[in-house]
């Protein structure tokens, strides 16, 4: 009885790894812009790489005591996935890539390539050196 | 029950890495490049791990550790490149 519920358990957590892992690559794959793309691997592969590592943590755990050195991958996943999201996200702003028009949100980093004012308007101070 | 579940998700993971590579290959730019092979390496840990489940051996996490490490670091170190133009200042 136990067996078969530890089973289901592995069961449920690798196929809901996979089918999040597979939607999440899916929206990398579909989406319009980068900013909307990169919704997809940072949130939803991470959560499923981490159901498919607590499945397999739960199968090795079953006969010989717990397993727990499944869980360091796991966290560092968690850990590191938004890490890495935030700098693609900043050296895609530093590139200037062009959102869809449909992306909200407008950041000051994609307004405009010219500068505020030419050289001649620029605001001149009193320093004394030309 | 185990064993139908391992070839689905395994199934699945292959899909996805199959449209990571799609991505990588066609990514109109470099941020999108380097999000599909982060994505990849994230997908392939779940591969690894999941042939630990099939071969019965419990040693294959350790690979999956270093590819998560190691997979980490060089993203850091190509968006820092993107960013600066440099990695190390």
């Amino acid at each position: 009885m136990l067996d078969t519920i530890i089973e289901g358990a592995v069961a449920f957590m690798l196929i809901a790894g996979g089918a999040f892992a597979f939607i999440g690559s899916l929206g990398l794959t579909h989406l319009k812009d980068f900013y909307m793309r990169l919704h997809g691997p940072s949130k939803t592969t991470t959560l499923g790489v981490g159901f498919t590592l607590i499945g397999s943590l739960i199968y090795f755990s079953r006969e010989d005591g717990p397993v727990i050195q499944e869980l360091l991958i796991t966290i560092f996943a968690f850990i590191t996935a938004p890490v890495s999201a935030h700098m693609l996200a900043k050296s895609a702003l530093h590139h200037k890539l062009k959102p869809d028009p449909r992306t909200r949100g407008n950041p000051v980093e994609l307004e405009s390539d010219k500068p505020r004012h030419t050289i001649e308007e620029a605001p001149q101070g009193n320093s004394p050196l030309p | 029950m185990i064993d139908m579940a391992l070839w689905i998700a395994l199934a699945l993971f292959c899909a996805a890495i199959v449209l990571n590579f799609y991505r990588a290959v066609v990514g109109p730019s470099l941020p999108d490049r380097v999000l599909a092979v982060d994505t990849m390496y994230m997908n392939s840990i779940a591969l690894i791990v999941l042939f630990g489940i099939w071969v019965n051996n419990k040693d294959y996490f350790e690979a999956a550790l270093l590819i998560a490490m190691l997979g980490f670091v060089s993203t850091i170190a190509i968006c820092k490149y993107l960013l600066r133009g440099d990695i190390i200042e």
